[in-house]
């Protein structure tokens, strides 16, 4: 996905960073349904301890509440609902599973060359770091997607850290206003690392968005140490 | 979008959740109001916020005799305390706000969620870019800009000049009137998106002409443009074509979506429009 492939950083900065998206090309070329395979591959996901999934028809793993009770400002559960991803998908679309290690995104890869699903499989992270996961998994690559970073008048650009934050979603539905206050509501204590993640991620409407990224971003931003 | 005036209580959340800004408190309305011209009808502020349905008065009063008190009133940040928004029904062009702003929609030309392309994601199936080929996605808006039609177009006009190929799976080629000339429908250039892609593909020995182009429409836009490269990689896996090509130019490519050749190809068809 291009909403995953922009993110602000270097490729240090992506050492917590790998997305593993799976889908089946449309219209193109007729298949057979890929829904059930689309399916397997979350629920296999979860065996390597994701940090987020997601389908943009349905969100992630952290989602709104349509109606939620005034109680729950005291209760708030912060923590993925990786079933709902699962038992939401009921159309054929991207399916995309986020983790915050390399050798989960490695294992989980060669996971899914095993069961063949017939898939497109992609991997977003640093060049190097997709690279590692393929050779692990004894898999010559077959494309690469470069991000060439912004051009243009990049002085539309928030500061680095809001940058790093905001662009986790690619489809920009995190605004540069909203991972500001966050960071400020962290430096003020008024809220943790943890649960100001879990507002962002709430936001990102296709579940490609890293909390553990987040939350080491948050941190740092706390005391302005640099973010990598 | 609209805010219902009716509900809201004015407590200023969805100001910081709008990507483009559109979000603020009218002093004489004491509303929360959406500028129309600015909001792309990206539903953020409806799919991201929580809603909880308190009655509206009531929270009025408790703001009010809180803020009389200059306590500082902590709720959730991503609440809207008394479910204010309330969706329009789109018109074109309006409409066409929506379909490249909210990732929840997918496009009705190319039938993909989000910016609505492929690209090299499926490249193992479709073999959209071939050896020696490279496969250019020149986005505008992001992160968190926004574009309008008109700067796309400054866009694909220079790159028709150059005699490119558009991608005809994408959907700024879909709303183009002729797609020679890049030239993109006169009835939508006033309207904002989050971004929009532009997709061409050309030869490799093509790459720093491309590259000067794109850098050289991008300085007269006040805007920011991303550039995404897709290379076909050889039989072992590697790219020393096109890689150390970019290095020359001066990108440091840090990151990258590497498609790991899993998919399974059935029936080809032409993807491609030559202009």
């Amino acid at each position: 996905m291009t909403n995953t492939l922009h993110r602000f950083g270097d490729a240090k900065s992506f050492h917590d960073d790998f997305i593993v998206f799976a889908m089946a090309s449309k219209g193109a070329f007729k298949q057979p349904n890929p829904l059930p395979a689309l399916k397997r591959f979350l629920q296999i996901a979860l065996e390597y301890k994701p940090v987020n999934l997601g389908d943009p028809r349905n969100g992630g793993a952290f989602r709104s509440s349509k109606s939620m009770n005034p109680m729950a400002h005291w209760t708030r559960d912060n923590s993925p609902n990786f079933q709902a991803v699962i038992d939401g998908l009921t159309e054929v679309t991207t399916c995309a599973a986020v983790f915050d290690n390399q050798q989960a995104a490695e294992q989980f890869l060669a996971r899914v060359r095993q069961e063949d699903f017939g898939l497109s499989v992609n991997i977003s992270t640093s060049v190097q770091g997709a690279e590692d996961c393929c050779h692990f998994a004894n898999i010559p690559r077959h494309s690469v997607g470069y991000s060439l970073g912004f051009e243009g008048k990049t002085e539309n650009m928030p500061n680095r850290q809001v940058a790093m934050l905001s662009t986790m979603c690619g489809h920009g539905m995190i605004s540069h206003s909203l991972a500001k206050k966050m960071i400020d509501f962290v430096k003020e204590n008024r809220r943790t690392p943890e649960q100001a993640a879990a507002v962002m991620s709430r936001f990102c409407s296709c579940g490609v968005f890293n909390p553990a990224r987040a939350r080491r971003i948050l941190e740092e931003a706390r005391t302005n140490t640099k973010a990598r | 979008m609209r805010i219902n005036p009716n509900k809201c209580v004015a407590c200023g959340n969805c100001t910081y959740v709008c990507p483009m800004g559109a979000i603020y408190i009218d002093p004489s309305l004491k509303r929360a109001t959406i500028n129309h011209d600015e909001c792309v009808e990206c539903y953020a502020c409806f799919n991201g916020l929580s809603q909880e349905h308190l009655p509206p008065t009531l929270v009025r009063a408790a703001r009010k005799v809180l803020a009389s008190l200059r306590i500082r009133f902590d709720p959730e940040p991503d609440v809207c305390p008394t479910a204010a928004f309330e969706p329009d029904q789109l018109a074109w062009p309006r409409v066409v706000r929506r379909a490249f702003s909210d990732p929840r929609v997918p496009h009705e030309s190319t039938g993909i969620d989000g910016r609505g392309t492929e690209e090299v994601k499926t490249n193992d199936v479709t073999g959209r870019v071939g050896p020696n080929e490279v496969g250019f996605t020149i986005e505008l808006g992001r992160p968190g800009v926004g574009a309008r039609f008109y700067e796309i177009q400054e866009m694909s006009r220079a790159l028709a000049r150059a005699g490119v190929s558009f991608e005809k799976r994408n959907p700024v080629t879909t709303l183009m009137s002729d797609v020679s000339t890049g030239t993109i429908r006169e009835d939508i250039l006033n309207e904002k998106v989050l971004s929009a892609i532009l997709e061409i593909k050309v030869p490799v020995e093509r790459v720093e002409e491309i590259i000067g182009i794109v850098k050289d429409v991008g300085r007269g836009l006040d805007n920011v443009v991303t550039i995404g490269a897709g290379v076909r990689c050889d039989a072992q896996g590697n790219d020393h074509l096109v890689g150390p090509i970019f290095e020359r130019l001066g990108y440091k490519l840090e990151r990258a979506k590497t498609n790991a050749g899993l998919g399974k190809r059935y029936e080809p068809v032409t993807t491609m429009v030559n202009s």
